[in-house]
Parts: structure tokens; sequence; C-alpha cells
């Protein structure tokens, strides 16, 4: 144990910060609540509880001070951040940093820019839809229109995400656009099988880290985020599914 | 089979960029996608698609865990990209073309394969994480 002791405030704003930022971030609740849990012994303080829901997290330290509360708004995948807390959650744990040093960090990291620019992330995203054509049995010829249908997507998502607030529409927009544009380049000669066009384009949009996250959730007994992260992913999945029939049913 | 190595390579990479996965674990990540399709890719045909992910779900998972000892970093930015590939997102959009084309037995047979081969990705994480768990754990016993 810490032979420094620090004031508890300090101690639950820094479990809180570094919490809300994994959450944010796509980390799995149960690293959440190891990480909040281990902070804190790290600080001296033995014993701690943390409630981590997608939306909120509750934690509270010893009887004297109230349990504290951190609102969740927005959520993204942003797996760096992860790892930048988790570093200095293992620094905090050898002793190496004070709350004050560990709250200036850790708002450094919620302020710091994605990783990626939009336009890498473009690149990737088509990338990958061309790759993932290939992988499900498509032809290269129709590599060019894959590119095309699955960078088109992640940028609609992008844009009517800033534009409106609403998920599901965006993704649903998205998804639109995606089979649109394979059903419209299929015919135009420049695609031949249409279907698997479609599917490689949508992969960027499939919420992988949702799915994972929502099964590792339930199974390490976090039912309420385990649940909600799961009809999160429903609700894409329902999104990009609805846009795509739209299409396939004027086919 | 080389196109195959090659595109899932590139794909997964690809997906850890889409994650914001850092830099110098992408060639990993990449790797850990490679090789889950790879498995996937060989035992399809003979054991049907839901004992194949499962099989390659176990593998991503065992390999993402010694790399996130390795290299120090959360599992989850190595087994996220690695089961990307093996998401049955083109069975979902099969089964969903049949339900927009009104045929609901055809559709509901894919809906139900879809969700198998979702569970079985689920029990593959799980089981390698349990392996690990159990190895750690015997290993650490005589130590106590």
């Amino acid at each position: 144990m810490n032979n420094h002791s620090y004031p508890t405030p300090e101690i639950i704003e820094v479990c809180l910060l570094a919490g809300k930022l994994m959450m944010q971030n796509g980390a799995e609740t149960y690293r959440v609540e190891d990480t909040m849990s281990r902070i804190a012994s790290a600080y001296g303080i033995s014993q701690s509880h943390s409630y981590v829901t997608p939306t909120g997290i509750f934690f509270a330290i010893n009887d004297s001070e109230p349990a504290k509360l951190i609102r969740i708004v927005e959520r993204t995948t942003d797996l760096h951040k992860v790892v930048e807390v988790n570093e200095i959650s293992r620094k905090i744990g050898r002793g190496d940093m004070s709350p004050r040093a560990a709250v200036t960090e850790l708002s450094k990291i919620e302020r710091g820019p994605l990783r990626y620019s939009n336009r890498v992330q473009l690149m990737a995203a088509a990338l990958a839809s061309g790759c993932f054509m290939i992988m499900f049995g498509g032809v290269w010829r129709d590599f060019p229109a894959a590119v095309l249908c699955g960078g088109a997507g992640l940028a609609a998502v992008q844009y009517f995400h800033r534009l409106v607030k609403v998920k599901f529409f965006s993704e649903f927009s998205a998804s639109f656009l995606i089979g649109l544009l394979a059903a419209l380049l299929t015919v135009a000669g420049w695609g031949q099988m249409m279907d698997k066009i479609i599917i490689g384009s949508v992969m960027p949009l499939v919420p992988g880290l949702l799915i994972t996250n929502a099964i590792r959730d339930l199974m390490a007994g976090h039912l309420v985020s385990g649940i909600s992260k799961g009809a999160d992913a429903c609700l894409t999945s329902f999104g990009i599914g609805a846009g795509v029939a739209v299409i396939i049913s004027y086919m | 089979m080389l196109a195959q190595l090659f595109t899932s390579f590139i794909a997964t990479a690809a997906f850890g960029i889409l994650f914001h996965a850092p830099r110098h674990s992408l060639l990993q990540c990449g790797f850990v996608g490679m090789m889950g399709w790879l498995v996937y890719y060989w035992t399809t045909d003979s054991m049907g698609p839901v004992s194949a992910s499962l099989l390659a779900t176990v593998l991503i998972g065992i390999i993402s865990q010694s790399f996130a000892r390795l290299y120090k970093m959360p599992v989850i930015i190595f087994s996220v990209a690695g089961m990307i590939p093996l998401v049955p997102g083109g069975m979902a959009y099969n089964a969903m073309r049949q339900f927009v084309q009104h045929n609901y037995p055809q559709a509901l047979e894919l809906a139900m394969s879809t969700l198998m081969i979702a569970g079985a990705i689920a029990v593959g994480l799980v089981l390698s994480e349990v392996l690990n768990q159990i190895f750690r754990n015997i290993r650490f016993k005589p130590q106590r």
C-alpha cells in the first residue's frame, strides 16, 4: 500500500475520468471496473464500488464520501485512447503518478484528436470493403466497385452523423446509399455480383466491437451493460439491414 | 488461396484503423485476422460454418491473449479486428433478402443459421478466455 495519502475527492475524480474515457471509447465493462478499482487501491483505498453501464458510471469509496455519478452521452470506438488510459493506470499502479498529474494526463487524452484522420479512415474502409468482397467469394473484376461503395458508405455515415444525431438514421441512409450505388454500378456494367459488392461494402458499418463487448459483458455477469450493448448492436444491424432491404425490394 | 490470405490480412488491418488501434499494433491485428480466416476457410467445407467459426474464434482468442501479454495492451485490440471477418454478414444479408422477397421459410432458416454462427463466435471467445484462465491457474497453483 502507498504511504502517501491524497485527498479522497481527487482520487474519485481520477477514477471516474479514467472510467469514463474507457467506456466512451469502447472498452469492456469488466475492464473499466477493474481499472477503476486498481487506481483506487493504488492510492491506498482498499474498498471501492463501481457500477458501470454504457450510459453512466457510479463510483463510491468508503463511508465518508458520497457516491458520485458521471454521465456518458457519446460512445465511439477509439481503442488507442483505451490503451493510453491503460498505460496511465499502470503508471499509477507502480506509484509513479499523483492524482493531480493523472487528471491532467487523462484530460489531455480526452481532448486528444482521433488517431487516424477521416481520410485515412475512408481509405481503410474502402480497402477493407474490396478485400471482404474477395474473401466472401467475389471476383477481382468487382474490386473497384466494392472499394467505391465501401468508401461512400463510411463517408455517408460520418456525414449524416454530423448532420443528425440519430445513429439509426445515419446507418440506415448509409446502407441505403451503398445498396443504391451497388445496384447502379451493376446495371451500368461496372460490377457483376451485386450481392457480394453490398456484403463487402456493408462490413465497415457492422457493429463488430459492440457485439463482442456485449457478449463479453454478459458472460462476465454485467447483465445491464451486456443487454444494453446488445440492444445497441441489434438496432445498428437493423438499420443497416433495413437500408439495404429497401433497395433489394425494388430490384 | 494466396488471394484469401492477402485480402484477409489487409481487411483486418484496415479494420484496426477503423477502430483506431495504435499504429504499431496494426500488423498484429492483420496477423490475427489472417490466422482466424485461414482456419475458417480451411475447415468450413468439412465441418460446416458453425464449428468452423467456433474453431477460428478460439484460435483468435488464444493468439490475441498471447499478444496482449506480449505487447502489454488490452486483449480487445487484437481480438475485435480478428473476429470481424467471421461475423456472418453475408448470411444475414441473404436472410434479409429472402425476407424482403417473401420467402419466409428460407429466410427463417438462414436467420437461424446466422444466429447459430453468432453464438459460436461468442462461445469461441469465452472458451479461449476460460482456457487461458485455467492455464494460468494451473501454472500458478504450486506457488501458493
